[in-house]
């Protein structure tokens, strides 16, 4: 099979049910999308798949096969994404660890929804943990980088 | 000294000490290496920690030997150094330090990498560097030395105007001896203490490059998924490994030894697969066929234990404060008040479950880890496989959190010990599940008070028992209570004048590992003294606020050494002198948060404001939580003040962002977390069981108030915590006339709103 990652296509041809996770982590040495659950429940692993926001540790090979994945290392060329550039100016990252999911999450969330109500962001947030306790600076961020932010 | 090996001639502080002005810098002083054996030598009084290198290239090398969690040690030491050095923040580098005893105490622990005295020890490290290389300016020039200055990476000759780099002073420089006193800048010339500076891996982290333990690699590494016993004790009795052996990519299943428990840092034992990949080993690990023998633990059920602990904390226990009489107060009083309050098992659950890559070779053992004390990695490490530990080297990533969890380097031992059989690098990865049922939780705690009030309102008598498992339990047998230094934390140092005080350690033995959790015992503790005085002010008709501040007394210093304990108190290693008990500054704290959150404001009905504050780490904290509770019984918190008086600050924004940490931890700890057993397996699995707070649940306004009381600096990493769930509960009371005085909240409110 055929994915395309970051804008570079590979060709695919162990199990099928692996996860998109390990392949991109394990095999591609793409190690910004992280590992935290592996059963879909926090998020740390969020990629785009043709632009929607996925969980990669529950998302076998074999659903990408000829798909458009982005991950946090297409996010930008070099950390200007409007997403990158907010979450810098509100200094938003503790440890970091769960930040590639929050930004990857919060970036398809803004490509969907230019402009996020309070409840559209803690709906499409809430999906991705963090234990440091970024939130607050997460909602700003979002804010400031939305359209209506700008 | 003998020949280094290839393991210690990756240690960078070789390298440097060939050409750089390099200083070494320790509590008992500095000291300039132009040679390599002055930082080996065994027995060296000077206890350095830290290594400051300015290189002929003019870049600035800082070594960091704790551990970077996201609350910003790497960023600060540089803060402190690049300041007085006056160095170009440009030039400056960081290095992690390896696990050795010559960078001092690596433990990031206790809230301490900037308060125990490092803060001093790294101004003047920087200071002494800058005067050696203004007085190599000066004598380069031949020119007096009141005459140079260093600016921003050069030093300047004020009358001609000339300048030197510092790249080009330092051959000069080196040779010069190290000033033991050097001149320290005024306050007012600080160019990054108290300013706000960007994270140094902040680029890193947001472009998805920075390294976590769990990202570490090693050339031909093998990965390895351990199935550990599900209950505390037991070791595997029988394996069938023919399944997992079959799945595509796993080359060997091997079993580890249990550790006999009490089993301290030392590894579970189980059955780990080994694999060419995280996916093929975690096929593997679901393919095993296990049988474990029986363990003393077998039967620990949380709920038993909780009428355990209750039964426990009912009757008298080991005395360890006793101030006046407390029986006779109680028993004499116009009204007295009993409350118990229950906070279970915690998991530390950093998003970032644990991971290290180990190799075993001819030469000893290198690895690199997410953890919060190399050195312990090391030992342990050295211990598990009978090497010297001079032969093991622990390099240290970054830690996608830690929060006690990586001070405990048992998953490290299972890297090396797997390494050893692969004869091969070898990488442990802990899954969730690892991480949630085979960890070090954070105790669970039953405590029981009574108090007397007399007709003014007024406490006369105030008795606390606590009967809470130790983490020292975890290291040693016969513990069966928590220690003096647990008991620290929040109950021997009760600063309330309270004329007739007892405190009594209840027994309650260990069923399961303990370990440290951010802020320890001070959260049940905090939680259950908190909620009483809340409790008490509303007994007496008072307001919470003013009842605190009553029993805070007249602004004075609280005298632990005459505060009837049985035993001198800790003081989170310092000592009470540098740090005294203060109760001008629990009272400021408590001021600035109840004027910052509105305190005594009218509300709708269904809100309340609760208020909370504890000392721990030599940090006040305060905190005040506006809480909604709707009919059904959901909680909306619109606010949430958190007042902190830490001391001097070194990076203000690092410490409003621990501070906004600590509250959401606090909350995620008393609105939704709980780590049960049944039949002496976690009853939780992953975050669909073991719920933490997610953004819908977080406070809609968090507000962070820094009391600039400018002292000695106290902890910032862990103080926030313990008064954050009694705000909560003390919110909630006042919301619906509800007390919740068992955590997590959960669904207790169904129908209280």
């Amino acid at each position: 099979m055929l994915i395309t990652v970051n804008g570079t296509p590979h060709t695919y041809d162990g199990d099928p049910l692996q996860p998109l996770l390990w392949y991109l982590r394990d095999e591609l040495g793409l190690t910004g999308t992280k590992f935290g659950c592996g059963i879909s429940a926090c998020g740390a692993c969020t990629v785009h798949v043709g632009g929607t926001a996925i969980h990669s540790c529950v998302t076998p090979m074999k659903s990408v096969a000829d798909k458009q994945v982005r991950t946090i290392e297409g996010l930008s060329a070099d950390g200007d994404h409007a997403v990158q550039k907010a979450w810098a100016e509100a200094n938003v990252p503790q440890c970091g660890y769960c930040q590639s999911g929050q930004m990857m999450t919060a970036a398809a969330l803004l490509e969907k929804t230019p402009k996020p109500t309070e409840a559209d962001i803690d709906h499409a947030m809430s999906a991705v943990i963090c234990r440091c306790g970024t939130y607050t600076r997460i909602r700003a961020a979002i804010v400031a980088a939305s359209a209506g932010g700008r | 000294m003998s020949t280094p090996s290839n393991l210690e001639r990756r240690d960078f502080l070789r390298r440097l000490a060939a050409g750089g002005l390099v200083l070494a810098v320790g509590p008992a002083g500095i000291r300039g290496l132009k040679a390599l054996p002055a930082f080996f030598a065994a027995g060296d009084p000077l206890q350095a920690s830290v290594y400051l290198s300015v290189g002929e290239d003019g870049l600035v090398t800082v070594t960091c030997h704790r551990s970077e969690m996201g609350q910003g040690v790497r960023t600060a030491l540089c803060m402190v150094i690049a300041d007085e050095l006056e160095a170009d923040w440009t030039t400056i580098r960081l290095e992690q330090a390896i696990g050795d005893p010559k960078y001092g105490n690596q433990n990031t622990d206790g809230s301490s990498s900037i308060r125990t005295g490092q803060y001093a020890m790294l101004r003047t490290a920087g200071a002494a560097a800058r005067e050696m290389l203004e007085r190599a300016a000066a004598a380069e020039w031949s020119v007096p030395e009141t005459q140079v200055s260093a600016r921003n990476g050069t030093v300047v000759h004020a009358t001609t105007g000339r300048s030197l780099p510092f790249g080009r002073l330092v051959a000069r420089a080196r040779s010069l001896p190290v000033p033991a006193a050097p001149r320290l800048k005024d306050a007012s010339q600080f160019r990054f203490i108290g300013k706000d500076v960007t994270g140094l891996d902040m680029h890193a982290i947001l472009t998805g490059r920075a390294t976590f333990g769990q990202d570490a690699k090693m050339a031909g590494m093998k990965i390895a998924v351990i199935l550990h016993p599900p209950v505390y004790g037991a070791s595997v009795a029988t394996v069938d490994s023919a399944a997992a052996l079959q799945v595509t990519g796993v080359e060997r299943v091997i079993t580890l030894a249990t550790t006999p428990i009490p089993s301290g840092f030392q590894p579970l034992g189980g059955v780990a697969v080994i694999a060419g990949s995280t996916w093929a080993a975690m096929q593997g690990r679901r393919a095993l066929k296990v049988t474990w023998t029986a363990s003393p633990n077998d039967t620990h059920d949380s709920e038993a234990y909780r009428t355990a602990l209750e039964t426990s904390a009912r009757a008298p226990g080991r005395v360890v404060r006793k101030q006046g009489d407390v029986a006779a107060a109680l028993s004499g009083s116009a009204q007295k008040v009993t409350a118990e309050y229950y906070a279970p098992h915690l998991a530390q659950a950093p998003m970032e479950p644990p991971a290290a890559v180990a190799n075993v070779s001819a030469d000893g053992c290198e690895i690199w880890t997410c953890t919060q004390d190399p050195q312990s990695a090391r030992n342990e490490v050295a211990t598990a496989l009978k090497i010297p530990k001079e032969k093991v080297i622990c390099h240290v990533t970054l830690l996608g959190g830690a929060f006690g969890r990586k001070s405990k380097p048992d998953y490290i031992v299972e890297a090396a010990l797997l390494s050893r059989e692969m004869k091969a690098p070898v990488k442990v990865v802990w899954t969730r599940e690892d991480d949630i049922q085979n960890g070090f939780p954070h105790t669970v705690a039953f405590q029981h008070l009574e108090a007397a009030l007399d007709a003014k309102g007024r406490v006369g008598a105030w008795l606390h028992r606590v009967a809470s498992p130790s983490i020292n339990s975890t290291f040693a047998p016969g513990v069966t209570d928590l220690s003096d230094g647990e008991l620290a934390l929040g109950i021997l140092d009760l600063p309330y004048a309270i004329p007739n005080l007892q405190v009594e350690s209840c027994r309650a033995e260990g069923h399961s590992r303990i370990g440290w959790y951010r802020s320890v015992s001070n959260i049940p503790h905090a939680f259950a003294i908190s909620s009483f005085v809340d409790e008490l002010a509303h007994a007496a008709g008072r307001d919470p606020r003013d009842f605190i501040l009553e029993l805070l007394g007249p602004d004075h210093i609280v005298d632990m050494a005459n505060a009837g304990a049985v035993k001198p108190v800790d003081n989170y290693g310092d000592t009470w002198a540098a740090h005294p008990i203060d109760t001008a500054r629990y009272r400021k704290v408590v001021e600035l948060v109840t004027k910052a959150a509105g305190w005594g404001k009218k509300l709708p009905k269904g809100e309340g404001l609760g208020l909370a504050v504890h000392r721990s780490f030599l940090t006040y904290v305060a905190v005040v939580v506006h809480a909604r509770v709707s009919a059904t019984g959901e909680i909306v918190l619109p606010r949430v003040d958190i007042a902190m008086d830490c001391g001097f600050v070194v990076h203000p924004e690092r410490v409003r962002s621990q501070a906004e940490g600590a509250v959401i931890m606090g909350l995620s700890n008393a609105m939704t977390s709980e780590l049960s057993f049944k039949n002496g397996r976690v009853a939780q699995s992953n975050f669909n069981t073991y719920k933490v707070l997610r953004m819908s649940a977080a406070p809609r306004e968090l507000h962070v108030h820094l009391a600039a009381s400018g002292g000695p600096p106290g902890g910032v990493g862990e103080p926030g915590v313990p008064p954050v769930a009694p705000a909560l509960a003390n919110a909630i009371f006042a919301a619906t006339g509800k007390r919740i005085r068992s955590l997590p909240v959960g669904s207790q409110l169904a129908g209280a709103g």
